[in-house]
């Protein structure tokens, strides 16, 4: 029997029939139109399909949409802002932080949870948080490097957070 | 891979939670954190005809303290306990173990709770929770009930609890810092080859050890405690302990490690853990 699940997914509510198997990765993805979270093992295993849930960095490949009822989803489409690329977007950029760009959204997302409660990660704690997204290209230095380049642009005063 | 069809019920509280188990019976399937449940509904290896979602039930995530030990709501993530400043004072053993339980989004979401339920014979908790001698609170149609840990564990992937019963609280001891947990991490799946969880108590010359990933289910290395007990904390007594750490236990056998190189490594993870917890005693 199908329910109706409302999720407000980069500020705009999304309210959509579903049956309660249906996982909180196809509602972005089928029925938002979110393509940008991806899903790469649909084992919890990769991260690709990591999007912040009331704030958390959690895998939309093993929630339930029916679980994420009522809350507030973050997905890559809701990280730039008036046009502007996010901090952590535009360090993954300059850095190299990418190559084929599969596990990006995922790893965007996150180490900006990282960074909202951790704002000057070592590299330890960088490698701590991103332990459950998997990058089969840039051997993850780069990837740390990018993160850490965002933490310095994000302490700029008046940068978005 | 989408799980097979179900009914899906949100009790918003314990007792209609309760209700809800009775009535459906074994066609049913609590969901926590889901961390492990949705894994095997998607590949329908659990096909449950209704899932009861505990996870808007109020008060079922909390860390405080009463009467002297820690109570920790069922539903309080993995995440919870590692940030937990309470549980970094008074009995750090738990967040130190958090720390090694899959990656950040798992601990969001899993729950200690619906760990200790699941008991995946590789999973963490269970070797703290068999070393700290804690307890579970359930609650059934009869009412509540604890369960001691050492009665907890009863085989792979199965508890002392009844079907009818909710796991609601797990109550942990106040304890010294002199605690360690070693793991040999199994790299694919974060899961525990061997971990091995050490309380030292100073003054009373005792040490509790609980070990996992090594047998079908946790258990107390009783022999390390026996042999251990009243004797200072020297290298040689502990290294003749650790020795001791697979004693009567079979060992699981598999690809990513043989029964003997897993006792082996409950050994060498028991030596090592001890001389951690020793050394911040
Ligand atoms: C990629 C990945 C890596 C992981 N790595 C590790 C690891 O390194 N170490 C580790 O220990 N674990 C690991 N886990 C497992 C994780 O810790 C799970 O969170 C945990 O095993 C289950 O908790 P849950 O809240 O998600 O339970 P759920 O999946 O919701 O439930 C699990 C089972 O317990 C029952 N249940 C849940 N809560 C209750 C309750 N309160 N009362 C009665 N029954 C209940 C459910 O009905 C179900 O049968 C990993 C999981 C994944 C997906
Ligand atoms: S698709 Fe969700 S973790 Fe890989
Ligand atoms: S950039 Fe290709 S997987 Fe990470």
């Amino acid at each position: 029997m199908k329910t109706s699940v409302n999720i407000r997914v980069n500020g705009t509510l999304r309210t959509h029939d579903v049956e309660p198997r249906v996982l909180l990765v196809h509602f972005l993805r089928d029925l938002c139109g979110l393509t940008g979270t991806h899903v790469g093992c649909e084992t919890t295993l990769c991260g690709a399909c990591t999007v912040l849930l009331n704030g958390q960095a959690v895998k939309a490949c093993t929630i339930l949409a029916v679980q994420a009822d009522g809350g507030e989803v973050t997905t890559i489409e809701g990280l730039a802002s008036n046009g502007r690329l996010h901090p952590v977007q535009e360090a993954f950029w300059e850095c190299h932080g990418l190559q084929c760009g599969f596990c990006t959204p995922g790893m965007i997302l996150a180490s900006v949870e990282l960074l909202q409660h951790n704002p000057q990660p070592s590299r330890e704690e960088i490698a701590h948080a991103i332990d459950g997204n998997l990058c089969r290209c840039t051997g993850y230095s780069h990837i740390i490097d990018a993160v850490q380049c965002a933490a310095k642009k994000m302490a700029q005063p008046g940068e978005a957070k | 891979m989408i799980p097979a069809a179900f009914d899906y019920l949100r009790p918003q509280t314990l007792e209609e939670a309760v209700n809800l188990l009775v009535q459906h019976g074994e066609t049913a399937k609590l969901l926590a954190g889901g961390h492990s449940l949705i894994p095997a509904l998607k590949l329908r290896l659990a096909q449950p005809k209704t899932v009861i979602d505990i996870g808007r039930i109020a008060d079922l995530s909390y860390i405080r303290e009463e009467d002297g030990r820690i109570a920790v709501g069922a539903m309080t993530t993995h995440r919870a306990i590692e940030a937990s400043a309470l549980l970094e004072e008074k009995c750090p053993l738990l967040p130190e173990v958090a720390r090694h339980v899959g990656d950040v989004q798992v601990r969001n979401r899993g729950t200690l709770g619906g760990s200790l339920v699941h008991a995946d014979p590789a999973a963490d908790w269970p070797a703290a929770i068999l070393a700290l001698n804690a307890e579970v609170v359930t609650v059934g149609p009869k009412g509540p009930r604890v369960i001691a840990a050492k009665i907890f564990f009863i085989d792979l992937f199965q508890t002392a609890l009844r079907p009818d019963e909710i796991l609601r609280e797990i109550r942990v001891p106040v304890t010294a810092k002199s605690v360690a947990y070693v793991k040999t991490v199994q790299r694919a799946s974060g899961f525990a080859i061997a971990g091995v969880a050490v309380v030292v108590k100073a003054a009373a010359k005792t040490v509790s050890v609980g070990i996992t990933g090594v047998a079908a289910k946790a258990y107390r290395a009783t022999a390390v405690e026996t042999k251990l007990a009243g004797q200072p904390l020297s290298a040689e007594n502990i290294a003749a302990a650790a020795a001791r750490a697979a004693n009567r236990i079979e060992p699981l056998g598999d690809i990513h490690a043989s029964a003997e190189y897993r006792a082996h490594l409950a050994r060498l993870n028991t030596r090592r853990a001890l001389g951690v917890a020793a050394s911040r005693a």
